[in-house]
């Protein structure tokens, strides 16, 4: 199962990565040089503390946020140096996005919230098909406000895999979550990991996460202190915490 | 897109509460636009329509007696275009159950048909028939007044001769559209009448056989009024004339003109606040809205909304808005235009209603609404174009509070803990509550210039008829007459006490500033007339020389010490060389005075008066004017309470629409800023008040930290709002000084009182609604969703 690294393509490829960004009068150091690659179909999981840089990389990963110093390679483009518009273009049709508060629009339902992405996308599957692939199909015409935590996270998942993205990134997304619930949210990660073959980037504070991943980043303020390789890859279902 | 339609839709519907409010502000403004416009446009087009429809004269003269033969030499004079002569005089009234002293104007018309100029429009019956002595017709207000119809009857003393006369119309004229008597505030409708008669009939009840003592005409299209007017007086004088007026001098015309400039003042102002106090409203409720959708935008923006489509969203949210405000403004401008044209359509007496929609204020409302609101919105909508989308998920920084002035001054013992967070709040963001402030006191000042008319006339009245002119009727001669008559009329059983005067028609020059006016004589102890100074205080007329009113002095520069020339236009009709002897202050007209002997030996014509002041016992008031109708000298009596007291009913209306209509625009500018303030403060606050009450503060605590706010900053703006009105009263009546009266700028204490307490109220009201709102706060929700 374990390829060569060499043989596997890279999807993004982070160098000396460094981010230092105010907060009210504070100065904050988020990102103190970060090199890291995420490889095709694999399923990392970051962990650290908070605080310790793996959100603020995430968001730079996904275009959402430019470094102070380094580069990011996708693709052959460096994200670093893109223009907003191109930044805008790489989000709307190779990342998807879930977080940690579910992050949907609350006048808007389960569908519509993901009907708001697939509108814009290139190639995407019916909302109903990425609602059903959450096990969400009946409950497409609910609110945010009428689903419960668990149900929320699945409608964001929904959302950010219905445009077939080329990499899902998820902050936190079972920090809100209670242990059953979150075990729900982790298989549909990793159902759509393996049937979709969606690179996916799965951000925690939670160590037990580590176990259902391919690899573990351990993030220390600011920067890698390791990367595991876990010999053996368990199911979510296998978890507990 | 249609997901993103679907957003805005339940978000509007969401927020409908601070959707209407703003829509409410924007509405006032647009609809006192069109409402002024359309009012304005409709009644400037019912003017002109009138006016060239009827044949309104560009000049007017009046004589004492010319021949008919005049009238070529008058047509010969270039520039003229047509025409007509008549005989125009007075008659007193002897209305049937009518016990008043009435006056009659009588204007000749040809036989048996109507005017070539300042036509009649008749509203009912038909024109005197040719050859038939003693048919009438009478002006409609007049008519409306004592309730007649064709067929009836009333007495007219013409020429000291008393006749009967028959109604036989009912008729409009543009040379009456609004009528005052020389030296009266207002018209006076059932004592002053208009009468139209046969052109012979006149000529022989007044000695003008083959004569006449009037004359109107047109201009052609390149004749210039002032030569006009020149050649005209040249021709006129050697027969009485006493200088020909231009139609812009013309009394009805230039009252109908100061009310239609007050209007446009209004048409200017009043929108101009509205639109101002919507930007601040769309821009404080946008920036919010904004604010908390800093998350949503950057959602929408990691999954792939450009700047441009998320600024495009939010920028339909503020069009949608703005559209809901124009339609119900224009609806309610139209509706109130239809209501307020034919308001003034009764007040002037126009025959007709030239209705139209002014489409140049649908136009200038809409730009003007949409400039404001893009000027309200468009820093907003720049930084939410603009926000990056990771640091709009970003939980925002704690804001940054400093202890307030206050409490560096060491004054803080004085405030409990709850007055200093409200102290604090208001000075994070100072600029906020300033433009609060400045909101909810133009409020006040909208209010104020809506109630204060009638606390300015009032006053106005006071001064004029309780400190001024305080006889109870005015008997005037019909010639200059001996003093006995004066010791006749006080001999009348009820008189009380009886005062001479004496008028002269004069023209009054400087330099080359000219007033054509009346010197008033009187005597220096008078009790029935008094003269003022700046200070509204009683003073003394002096012995000898001119004493000139406020707007005389200014308009001819003359104060006391300076010389002007008096050239009379009676009698020898000589012209001297007079000292201005001091300067009196007057609200209404422009007028002269100087001791009647003085005014008598200037004018060498013994003790000659043309009339007296009476102060009568109200129990005989009745009999003294019953008497001196009989007394043939007597041109007329004037009672000047009753009239003041018609007019003001029939003011009421417009008075009371424009309150009504100014208490609903300022209080709904006051709730749609108070309601905003509040709405928004709850929702930034929620998780704030909602943790002060899980740490075990009251409801009445909280509610005092977050409205308590609300409250201080209305109290400041009230005194400022009180400035602005008067800045806007100033604004309304300061255009509106002319020789025919000004308007005090004068506020009285209720007017303060309304304007406070209805700011007062609107706000009680928005805390009310937002009070509610924070009794429902769910603790434990709230303090379980993230920032």
């Amino acid at each position: 199962m374990e390829a060569p690294e060499t043989d596997r393509k890279v999807v993004f490829r982070a160098r000396g990565l460094t981010k230092v960004y105010r907060m009210g009068e504070v100065e904050v150091h988020a990102l103190r040089g970060v090199d890291l690659d995420l490889f095709e179909g694999e399923f990392v999981v970051l962990l650290g503390p908070s605080g310790s840089g793996k959100s603020t990389l995430l968001n730079i990963l996904g275009g959402l946020d430019a470094p102070t110093g380094g580069e990011v390679i996708c693709q052959g483009r460096n994200l670093v140096q893109a223009g907003d518009r191109e930044l805008t273009a790489f989000r709307r049709h190779f990342v998807g996005f879930v977080f940690q508060f579910y992050n949907l629009i609350p006048s808007l339902t389960a569908r519509e919230n993901v009907a708001i992405v697939t509108e814009i996308a290139r190639d995407p599957m019916p909302p109903e098909e990425a609602l059903a692939l959450v096990g969400l199909a009946e409950r497409v015409d609910h609110f945010p406000a009428q689903l419960s935590g668990g149900e929320q996270q699945r409608v964001a998942i929904a959302r950010a895999v219905a445009k077939r993205p080329a990499v899902l990134l998820c902050d936190e997304p079972t920090g809100a979550l209670d242990s059953k619930t979150g075990i729900v949210v982790l298989e549909v990660l990793e159902r759509i990991n393996r049937e979709l073959g969606t690179t996916t980037a799965v951000i925690t504070h939670n160590a037990t996460i580590a176990d259902m991943a391919d690899r573990v980043v351990h993030f220390l303020d600011g920067h890698i202190d390791r990367i595991d390789t876990p010999a053996v890859r368990k199911s979510p279902r296998e978890l507990s915490w | 897109m249609s997901i993103l339609y679907r957003k805005l839709a339940r978000e509007l519907w969401h927020m409908r509460g601070q959707v209407l409010a703003i829509a409410v502000v924007i509405a006032g403004g647009m609809a006192t636009l069109v409402m002024s416009l359309t009012t304005l446009d409709t009644l400037v087009d019912t003017r002109d329509t009138y006016y060239r429809d009827y044949r309104f004269a560009d000049v007017f003269a009046t004589l004492k007696r010319a021949p008919e033969s005049l009238r070529e030499p008058v047509e010969a004079i270039p520039g003229v275009q047509q025409v007509e002569t008549r005989v125009v005089s007075h008659a007193n009234l002897d209305i049937p159950d009518f016990p008043d002293p009435a006056v009659g104007i009588l204007i000749s018309l040809p036989d048996g048909r109507n005017a070539e100029l300042n036509r009649l429009f008749l509203r009912t019956g038909r024109l005197p028939e040719p050859g038939r002595a003693g048919e009438a017709v009478v002006n409609e207000a007049f008519a409306e007044e004592h309730g007649f119809r064709p067929g009836d009857r009333i007495g007219a003393v013409i020429n000291g001769r008393r006749q009967e006369l028959e109604i036989v119309g009912i008729g409009l004229s543009p040379e009456y559209i609004y009528h005052v008597a020389p030296g009266d505030l207002f018209p006076d409708f059932a004592r002053m009448g208009m009468l139209w008669m046969n052109r012979t009939q006149l000529e022989a009840a007044f000695d003008m056989d083959g004569a006449f003592n009037d004359v109107v005409l047109t201009l052609t299209r390149d004749g210039r009024s002032a030569d006009v007017i020149q050649r005209l007086d040249a021709l006129l004088a050697p027969f009485g004339g006493q200088g020909a007026l231009d139609r812009s001098d013309q009394l009805s015309h230039r009252y109908l003109e100061l009310e239609l400039d007050q209007l446009r003042t209004m048409a200017t102002v009043f929108p101009a606040i509205f639109l101002a106090v919507a930007a601040f409203l769309l821009n404080v409720v946008l920036t919010r809205l904004i604010h908390s959708q800093r998350e949503q935008m950057g959602i929408l923006k990691a999954f792939g909304y450009s700047h441009v489509d998320v600024g495009l969203h939010y920028a339909q949210m503020v069009m949608v808005i703005v559209a809901i405000g124009l339609v119900i403004g224009t609806g309610m401008g139209l509706w109130l235009g239809q209501m307020l044209s034919e308001l003034y359509r009764d007040f002037f007496r126009f025959p007709y209603l030239e209705w139209r929609i002014s489409t140049r204020s649908l136009a200038i409302g809409t730009l003007v609404t949409l400039a404001a609101a893009a000027g309200g919105t468009f820093a907003a909508l720049w930084r939410a174009a603009r926000i990056p989308p990771a640091e709009a998920m970003r939980p925002e920084p704690a804001p940054v509070f400093r202890p307030t002035l206050v409490e560096r001054l060491g004054l803080q013992r004085l405030f409990d803990q709850p007055t200093r967070m409200i102290l604090r709040n208001i000075e994070r963001r100072p600029v906020k509550a300033l433009l609060s402030a400045t909101g909810i006191a133009f409020a006040c000042g909208i209010m104020a210039i809506g109630t204060f008319q009638q606390g300015a006339v009032g006053y106005l009245i006071q001064v004029q008829y309780g400190q001024v002119q305080r006889d109870d009727l005015t008997v005037t001669f019909t010639e200059p007459t001996s003093r006995r008559a004066l010791h006749e009329l006080a001999a009348m059983h009820g008189v009380d006490h009886a005062e001479p005067f004496r008028d002269a028609g004069v023209r009054l020059s400087r330099g080359t500033a000219a007033y054509r006016t009346g010197i008033h004589g009187f005597e220096p102890e008078s009790r029935l007339r008094r003269i003022l100074d700046d200070e509204l205080q009683v003073v003394t007329l002096p012995r000898e020389g001119l004493v000139l009113n406020d707007f005389l002095s200014e308009y001819l520069d003359a104060r006391a010490g300076d010389t002007v020339w008096v050239e009379f236009l009676e009698g020898r009709r000589e012209r001297v060389a007079v000292p201005v002897a001091g300067v009196v202050r007057e609200f209404t007209g422009a007028s002269a005075y100087m001791n009647l002997d003085a005014l008598n030996r200037l004018m060498r014509e013994g003790t000659a008066i043309s009339g007296v002041w009476l102060a009568v016992d109200a129990d005989f008031r009745d009999a003294i004017v019953r008497d001196l109708k009989e007394v043939p000298r007597v041109a007329g009596v004037t009672d000047r309470l009753t009239a003041i007291q018609n007019f003001w009913d029939s003011m009421a209306n417009i008075v009371l629409t424009f309150a009504f209509f100014s208490t609903v625009l300022a209080g709904s500018i006051a709730f749609g800023v108070v309601y905003n303030s509040a709405r928004i403060a709850l929702t930034e606050r929620a998780r704030e008040l909602a943790s002060l009450r899980v740490l075990g503060l009251t409801r009445g605590e909280i509610r005092y930290i977050l409205l308590g706010e609300l409250f201080l900053i209305t109290l400041v703006a009230i005194p400022p709002g009180f400035l602005i009105g008067l800045g806007l009263v100033y604004l309304l009546v300061g255009t509106l000084d002319s020789d025919l009266y000004r308007v005090p700028l004068f506020l009285t204490p209720d007017v303060y009182a309304i304007a406070a307490s209805t700011i007062l109220v609107a706000t009680a009201l928005s805390a009310a609604v937002v009070a509610r709102r924070l009794n429902r706060l769910d603790l434990v929700e709230v303090l379980k969703t993230r920032e």
